[in-house]
């Protein structure tokens, strides 16, 4: 059981003074495995933060983030899958979720997580999976009008992958759960 | 007078008095056990005469005087049984009066006045009184100060207080009291005295044995307060008058210090507050030596303990206007002890101030007085420089933060910012940052415009340069830091109504424009958001607000927006501006205002023309023009082709091939809109795609020219992909023998690599034709488009 940490878009402190106190209290250090930051942070201070929870910390360039050397994708391997992590304001039109899957198949990953659009979103198609964990402080978006809070934690083992979305409404947590296998074959469709 | 002596002659001294002591007790021993009254005398006065030393320091008197004690308990048993003496008690009172020494006369009287008191042929109080005023004999300090101690021992048990033996008609509680009051007295003067012995180079070694020697005088304070039947009036009109009239004419140092202390600690509270104007006055007549801070600190610590201890006690602190005679006091303090270093004025304002948090939390009027009363004291200083005062004046200023969660409340003391005006600059960025991090923890919400003002006056420190001098003098992490707070605080400020939140963005707006260009990539960002998070809320509201004047509008809020993010052009930071200039652009499109977000555009493509030339930021800023260009619906046609036109113009102009293809095909996008109405231009969208493969053909050939071998196939394929995305959103002029002839160029250029007829694979190409043929599997109408391409 791995788990892993994806959130993004919290756009601190040009849009959001910090996470939501009730989120603070859940990401405790040690718990989790690896961090996967779909960016737009946008200060160290974030980052730093983020490195207290865990110190494998996978991030990438939002347009807003401060550090210009984050790279503008990245791909890792965790348990049987393959990762992909792209902001998202690179892929136009914004949102769009064919566009997005000629990314993944370029990336050639079976998962791909991405953000900028500050809407949750777990969607399967041929080629794979695309998560959006949202905007971990509900940040105002200019594409989303009703945001709220949101970070997705998966828990990997082997050939499957749960995926929690921790979804802050009206003041309270409330968790959804959406699971994905993958066969096991060299070609990465689950 | 006790001459400088060494440890080992006192020890030496020591040693030969308890042999002197043990000598005459193994005789005294003999004598009882034969009981033998005239020789039990004669050895316990020899025995006795030993404390007659002058030779031994405190800590070592006090052992010979411990086994002295310890004999002294045999003997009282023994002159407690007449028969074994036969003499009447009242006899044996006389007979020891006739020792030659007085020492050892006081110490054996004593012995027979305990004797005498039990067996009541006398009242209490006649042999006490006899006793208390016979002991001024010895005026020796140390030996008087012993003596004194061992009646105060043995007399213990003895006192006439109500529910004792010895109370009666003729004995009372104020007979006991007057008893112990008199010795204390005595006692203090004899203590008083030690320093005055000896030359100055002996008094540091002296006070330290003073000091040694303080309990005995301090046990008689606590006697009073543990004598039953006395009561809070008899405290008040006997006792501590009479204590305190000692306490304040002995005028020294050392005693009054600890004197003080001991009232304090022994005596309840709720005395306490009863004769809180007399202690008061005690304090203010003590000398000027004394650290009456130290003093009036602990009376207000434990006042306050007292308040908290239940409810009920408070009304007792406003029925004797306790806030106003500490005021009071504290402040007379401060204004006769003129050499108090400012430092101790602001250590007592802290105290006060926390009794004042603790006792009267919902009394501001009294928060402020304090504050007030501090700033008086600061101005009369030029120029605060103490480290050591400037903490406590932190202090000062943070116990309000602590106290109340509601940060808005430390706003509303007037006196709060004249005391932050007296701190330098550094500790009044300090105290600055403490505020905001005060309002994140509480997660305090500011909701109107006048508290903005008076927060934002708070915490100018940080807001703008307060001395021009020092302005680069600070650390690169430190002011990020801090101007980042300042950023993160401007998401604290919110109100409901939307004519009072834009007056809070305006209240901000004006004090952020003075921080200087360091300042305002950093707060512009935060106080744009703010302002556009509320134009998005004036249009959920509905445009029709009934009401004529109606300040707060969109429209209104956009002009602020461009005149705040042009300011950035001072810093200059062009990218950040442009960023912000797309986000208003798609706030009004959202608002139906054309002209507005025409206007937000062409200030972006201005930047983007003559601000911005790293060629990786014009590759973000080109991909932010076209994703925002893309989903905003409010142009009519003139404007849109004149914008997409130029977006398209710029895409293809990028410095690197690629990037020109990337940009290009994205701008595909810009006409062929998925909304029902939206724009679906087919030819424009295969023309833009066209472009794109020209491009990629350009750069291929290239990497041909340069390194001899085809370059990667990736921008084809990428084409590819959009020509198929569009093929199935039913663009009319996509072909599926475009896609197929899209596939064989592909192919092509693949094994046209190694010049050999291996086929290269690319990943890439490989899943999407995978897709391909996932679709025409598929079947379907999707399905059935794909039949004519063979794969």
């Amino acid at each position: 059981m791995v788990l892993v940490l994806a959130l993004g878009d919290l756009h601190v402190p040009h849009r959001a003074a910090d996470l939501p106190p009730k989120f603070k209290s859940m990401l405790v250090p040690g718990k989790i495995q690896h961090i996967i930051c779909t960016g737009n942070l946008c200060i160290k201070e974030i980052h730093d933060y983020l490195k207290t929870i865990c110190p494998d910390l996978h991030i990438v360039r939002g347009e807003f983030d401060e550090d210009a050397r984050y790279p503008e994708n990245k791909t890792l391997t965790i348990g049987q899958f393959k990762l992909g992590l792209c902001h998202g304001h690179q892929v136009i039109p914004w949102g769009d979720l064919d566009s997005l899957a000629m990314l993944q198949r370029q990336l050639g990953v079976d998962i791909l997580v991405t953000g900028h659009t500050h809407q949750f979103t777990a969607y399967k198609h041929e080629g794979g999976v695309v998560i959006n964990p949202g905007s971990a402080t509900g940040a105002y978006s200019s594409i989303n009008q009703d945001v709220n809070p949101s970070f997705v934690l998966m828990d990997i083992d082997g050939f499957r992958a749960v995926v929690y979305v921790y979804e802050l409404i009206d003041g309270e947590v409330k968790v959804d759960k959406i699971e994905f296998k993958k066969p096991p074959t060299t070609n990465s469709a689950p | 007078m006790r001459t400088l002596a060494g440890v080992e002659d006192e020890d030496k001294w020591l040693a030969e008095g308890i042999a002197g002591i043990q000598h005459n007790a193994f005789f005294m021993h003999r004598a009882l056990d034969a009981n033998n009254l005239r020789e039990v005398l004669k050895y316990s006065a020899l025995m006795l005469s030993e404390l007659r030393t002058s030779k031994l320091s405190p800590q070592k008197y006090y052992d010979l005087y411990m086994r002295a004690f310890d004999q002294l308990r045999q003997l009282e048993i023994f002159f407690k049984d007449e028969s074994r003496h036969g003499l009447p008690v009242v006899d044996l009172y006389e007979l020891v009066q006739h020792a030659g020494n007085i020492l050892p006369r006081m110490y054996l009287l004593c012995t027979v006045g305990s004797v005498y008191i039990k067996s009541k042929q006398a009242p209490s109080k006649d042999v006490l009184k006899d006793l208390v005023e016979m002991c001024r004999g010895v005026q020796h300090p140390i030996r008087g100060l012993f003596l004194r101690s061992y009646l105060a021992q043995v007399s213990r048990d003895k006192l006439p207080e109500i529910g004792s033996d010895y109370e009666g008609d003729a004995n009372t509680v104020m007979d006991a009291v007057e008893f112990v009051l008199q010795n204390f007295t005595e006692m203090n003067k004899l203590w008083v005295r030690i320093q005055h012995q000896g030359p100055g180079t002996v008094r540091e070694k002296q006070e330290k044995e003073r000091n040694e020697l303080r309990d005995l005088v301090g046990k008689n304070l606590h006697v009073l307060g543990q004598i039953e039947g006395v009561d809070l009036e008899m405290y008040k009109e006997t006792v501590l008058p009479r204590v305190l009239e000692q306490v304040v004419n002995c005028k020294d140092k050392l005693a009054q210090y600890y004197l003080m202390e001991c009232i304090i600690q022994v005596f309840p509270d709720e005395y306490h507050l009863q004769t809180l104007e007399t202690l008061l006055a005690a304090c203010t007549q003590l000398m000027p030596t004394v650290d009456t801070k130290i003093v009036l600190t602990q009376l207000m610590d434990r006042l306050s303990n007292y308040a908290a201890s239940s409810p009920d006690v408070l009304h007792e602190f406003l029925q004797v206007e306790a806030f106003a005679k500490l005021s009071n006091a504290i402040g007379k303090v401060i204004d006769t002890q003129l050499e108090m270093p400012i430092v101790g004025a602001m250590t007592l304002f802290v105290s006060l101030l926390t009794f004042t948090l603790r006792v009267h939390p919902d009394r501001l009027d009294y928060v402020d007085q304090v504050l007030g009363a501090c700033v008086v004291k600061l101005s009369s200083v030029p120029k605060l420089e103490d480290a050591r005062a400037m903490k406590q004046v932190v202090a000062l200023l943070s116990a309000p933060l602590e106290k109340y969660s509601d940060i808005v409340t430390a706003l509303t003391l007037s006196n709060y910012p004249r005391v932050m005006d007296h701190l330098d600059d550094g500790t009044n960025k300090v105290m600055a940052m403490l505020i905001i991090q005060s309002i994140m923890k509480t997660d305090s919400c500011i909701s109107t415009a006048d508290k903005v003002e008076v927060l934002f006056e708070l915490i100018k420190g940080l807001i703008k340069d307060l001395d021009e001098t020092n302005a680069e003098e600070l650390d690169e992490e430190d002011f990020q830091e801090e101007q980042n707070s300042v950023a993160r605080l401007i998401h604290m400020l919110d109100n409901e109504e939307p004519e009072e939140m834009l007056k809070i963005i305006c209240v901000v707006r004006r004090h952020l424009m003075t921080g200087g260009p360091r300042r305002l990539p950093f707060t512009v960002p935060p106080l744009v958001f703010s302002a556009v998070r509320l134009v998005r809320q004036l249009e959920s509201q509905g445009g029709d607000i009934a009401g004529e004047d109606v300040p707060a509008t969109p429209r209104k809020i956009f002009q602020i927006l461009n005149q705040t993010i042009e300011v950035l052009s001072s810093v200059p930071c062009p990218e950040l501006a442009l960023r912000l200039y797309l986000q208003c652009a798609e706030a009004a499109s959202d608002c139906d205002l054309e002209p507005v977000a025409y206007e937000f555009f062409t200030q972006a493509f201005i930047l983007y023309e003559e601000e911005i030339a790293d060629s990786k930021e014009q590759v973000t800023a080109i991909h932010l023009i076209v994703g925002t260009l893309q989903r905003i619906n409010v142009f009519g046609i003139e404007n849109r082709d004149t914008l997409t036109h130029k977006a398209t113009g710029y895409s293809a102009r990028l410095l690197k091939k690629p990037d020109q293809c990337r940009a290009v095909y994205a701008c595909s996008h810009l006409f062929w809109v998925d909304d029902p109405d939206g724009i679906k231009d087919g030819e424009r969208v295969l023309l833009c795609l066209r472009r794109a493969l020209r491009i990629a053909n350009a750069a291929q050939q290239m990497a041909s020219a340069t390194r001899g071998s085809s370059g990667p196939v990736t921008l084809f394929v990428e084409i590819l992909n959009k020509y198929i995305y569009f093929f199935e959103k039913g663009n009319p002029h996509i072909t599926p023998s475009d896609i197929q002839s899209l596939i064989e160029l592909i192919n092509n250029e693949m094994q046209s690599d190694n010049g050999n007829t291996t086929i290269h694979s690319d990943p890439f190409f490989t899943s999407t034709l995978r897709y391909i043929r996932f679709i025409k599997q598929k079947g379907g109408l999707m399905g059935e488009k794909y039949d004519p391409i063979k794969l």
